[in-house]
């Protein structure tokens, strides 16, 4: 068997209804399981981004963007390795402001994980991390033992290294 | 001037030079047919029984016309009956498009009375959907609609509209399209790519074409002929690329795959080149890929990206148009024959001709054959016939034996098998090529899956002749449970009515065969008469098709009995 391994799909497209599901319809059909999904606008106007984490093999997800490349209102798709993105992920935790108060020791977490207090109220506070999935999980087990109250983290957004000329791309068709 | 949407519906089908539509009425889609009425002098519309078998029938009248089929439905069970239609003209590229009527706008999502979400259903099995809300869309989402659905690789395209949006009055103004900024249908044609395939056919020693659909679908016929002989390369179809060349050719070579032909079979695993043109290796083409002419480079002449690489990792591929890039190569390969190398191909086929297909066409047994019932349909049209298939051992039988002249002359279900797929296909068939014979050709078992349009043909009198090989048995399953399964024959015998009578209710005129000293007479009624035409042949209950690939196996593996 082939290893598998985690890429990143970018993928830009026109904005319609339904393409979120055309998309994901490619990997459904071969059982893969998405990790992270992220779609949001892209550098172009009029033209969306989506970033789709899935692990793979190589030679799968060659055919999976030429799949996805397919789809009427996808102008072009893309797949990179860990290692030629920049890539972030966002994670959110709501935590009860009385262990703030009375655990001295989170403090320390919260100081030494370089993440930000967004809100404190008098029952809740909410702190954010961005970062690689390993520090924002590594903030996620300090903080476990105290009670988190809520934890959410985004899907991978990401940056290629190389250039990835959309405009040339749409001007040429 | 302002029109309704669903008038503006109509103008759109008449722009895109619609005179046939296959549909079914409902609440949803009402204010369609309504406006419909008024144009009835302009669009024909064939009421089905069903409206899978509007599809069937679109698919049927696109394939022997070359034009996009168009079917009309209700929303809730009469989109979801176009399904499985839809998946086959996806999976076989067929051009359809489909217009489902939908609950008002202001219901969406609300599970109104025949509510369905029929773009989330249809969207893995068409090339394109798009649901309509408001009737100014109408005219710019119909043109894209026929542009996506009859340019690059075709394929199926649905199209829902609310009926709020059918009844909103809109100004109409229609612009063909000519291209999406996001759709690339003709990828250019690299000249590396075309000198690489050049230079590896002229030094193969023993090359071998398969050609597929593509052929057809690209109207390159001719141009491939031309390839064809010039370079002397012996050719095989696959099921969807048969009747692209003449079956009498003497560089065609039959038919590859699981119930294919010897020759072409065994020596794809011995050739040194093989050449795909227009087909997409599909799994019942290559059997075990881990022995599929491994040994041999290969060239993949291809319209969709998305098949090279796919199945088989090729050497050379050669993306674009065939009708484009078989003139560049035809232009750059040397004249050659292949005399010794083709002589392999008629050995083999040959011993296939001693051990299976001398029993099928002559039998001595008492029981008419499958194989008998085509070689004599074949002498009655001399080749010229249009022939519908449907799914099972007879549209093997059918595929290997049938004899044509003329392209988009084989009509079947080859990537879904759809069961249910001819009787339909037969009548839009015929609509699609009126001036020529066209013969279905069913199992009992299909035939009882959309046996209600008869119902269509009675109504319309559309002349087709309908041929049921009734074995009595869901026949090639039954053979995989003799072969397979140690004879567990679990559910596949089949107590059948009278079928003769059936159609007679339709008052379609018929005979029953049992015996061999008819068939030949009855055959010949059927081809002469000017009305559709129902005929049963009792065959063989428990024959099977050879030779067979069985499921896993290599195509070199193949089994003569
Ligand atoms: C809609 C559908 N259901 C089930 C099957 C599976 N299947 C393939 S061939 C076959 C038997 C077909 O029997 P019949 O129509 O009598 O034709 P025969 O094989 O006897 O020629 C079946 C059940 C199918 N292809 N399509």
């Amino acid at each position: 068997m082939e290893k598998k391994e985690n890429y990143t799909v970018s993928i830009y497209t026109e904005n319609n209804i339904g393409l979120l599901n055309r998309i994901s319809a490619i990997f459904l059909k071969r059982h893969i399981n998405i990790d992270t999904i992220n779609s949001s606008p892209s550098e172009i106007e009029q033209i969306y981004r989506f970033v789709i984490v899935v692990k793979v093999s190589e030679s799968d997800i060659k055919k999976i963007i030429t799949q996805i490349e397919k789809q009427i209102e996808v102008i072009a798709a893309f797949f990179h390795t860990d290692q030629e993105t920049i890539f972030q992920e966002s994670a959110l935790y709501k935590v009860k402001s009385k262990s703030l108060f009375e655990e001295r020791h989170i403090q320390n977490i919260i100081k030494n994980s370089h993440a930000k207090i967004v809100t404190v109220s008098p029952e809740f506070f909410v702190i954010e991390k961005t970062g690689f999935r390993e520090e924002t999980e590594k903030l996620y087990k300090d903080l476990a033992p105290y009670g988190l109250l809520q934890f959410v983290r985004s899907g991978r957004i990401s940056v290629t290294k190389e250039p990835l000329n959309i405009t040339e791309i749409l001007n040429e068709k | 001037m302002k029109i309704s949407g669903s008038e503006a519906i109509i103008k759109c089908l008449l722009e895109e030079n619609v005179d046939l539509i296959y549909g079914y009425p409902g609440g949803a889609i009402m204010p369609f047919y309504d406006s419909l009425y008024h144009f009835q002098d302009k669009i024909n519309h064939v009421l089905v029984r069903h409206e899978q078998g509007a599809t069937h029938a679109a698919q049927g009248y696109s394939r022997s016309s070359g034009k996009v089929g168009v079917v009309i439905a209700t929303s809730g069970p009469g989109a979801t009956n176009l399904v499985t239609g839809i998946a086959d003209a996806q999976i076989d590229s067929t051009p359809m498009v489909c217009i489902t009527g939908q609950v008002s706008s202001n219901l969406l999502g609300s599970d109104a009375f025949q509510e369905t979400d029929i773009i989330g259903i249809t969207t893995p099995i068409t090339k394109w959907n798009y649901q309509i809300t408001k009737a100014s869309e109408i005219a710019s989402i119909f043109s894209k609609a026929f542009y996506i659905a009859r340019s690059g690789r075709p394929g199926p395209v649905l199209i829902d509209i609310t009926k709020d949006a059918q009844f909103e009055m809109t100004d109409f103004l229609y612009k063909k399209h000519k291209k999406l900024r996001s759709y690339n249908p003709k990828p250019e044609i690299s000249d590396n790519s075309i000198s690489d395939a050049c230079t590896l056919i002229n030094k193969a020693k023993k090359p071998f074409i398969i050609f597929g659909q593509g052929v057809i679908l690209a109207n390159a016929e001719e141009e491939f002929r031309v390839l064809m002989e010039k370079t002397g390369i012996p050719s095989a179809w696959t099921i969807l690329g048969l009747s692209a060349v003449a079956t009498d050719h003497p560089l065609n070579v039959g038919m590859v795959g699981m119930h294919g032909n010897y020759g072409p079979n065994v020596l794809t695993n011995e050739c040194d080149l093989l050449i795909a043109i227009g087909m997409r290796f599909d799994d019942r083409v290559t059997g075990n890929l881990n022995h599929y002419a491994k040994q041999a480079k290969i060239i993949h002449l291809e319209i969709d990206p998305a098949e090279i690489n796919k199945n088989v990792k090729v050497d050379v591929a050669v993306l674009g148009d065939l009708k484009n890039t078989l003139p560049k190569i035809i232009e750059k390969v040397e004249e050659k024959k292949h005399e010794k190398w083709l002589q392999k191909f008629r050995d083999l086929n040959h011993i296939e001709y001693d051990k299976v297909i001398k029993d099928d066409l002559f039998p001595k047994k008492e029981k008419i054959t499958m194989g008998e019932v085509i070689h004599q349909i074949n002498i009655a049209t001399k080749g010229n016939a249009i022939i519908v298939t449907d799914v099972g051992q007879h549209q093997m039988v059918a595929c290997r034996y049938a004899k044509f002249n003329e392209s988009k002359s084989n009509i079947t279900s080859g990537g879904l098998g759809t069961m249910g797929f001819a009787l339909p296909a037969a009548i839009g068939a015929k609509m699609g090529a009126p001036k020529r014979e066209v013969i279905a050709i069913i199992g009992d078992g299909g035939f009882q899956m959309t046996i209600q349009e008869l119902g269509t043909i009675f109504q319309t009198g559309v002349p087709v002749k309908i041929v049921v090989l009734n074995n009595d048995f869901l026949g090639m399953v039954r053979q995989w449970q003799q072969l397979f399964f140690d004879k567990r024959y679990s559910s596949t015998e089949m107590v059948n009515p009278d079928f003769v009578a059936i159609a007679n209710g339709y008052q379609i005129e018929s005979e029953r065969v049992s015996k061999r000293e008819n068939l030949k007479e009855s055959i010949q009624k059927m081809i002469d008469s000017p009305n559709p035409f129902f005929m049963e042949v009792v065959v063989g209950k428990e024959d099977n098709v050879f030779p067979m690939i069985p499921t896993g196996e290599s195509v070199s593996n193949m089994r003569l009995s």
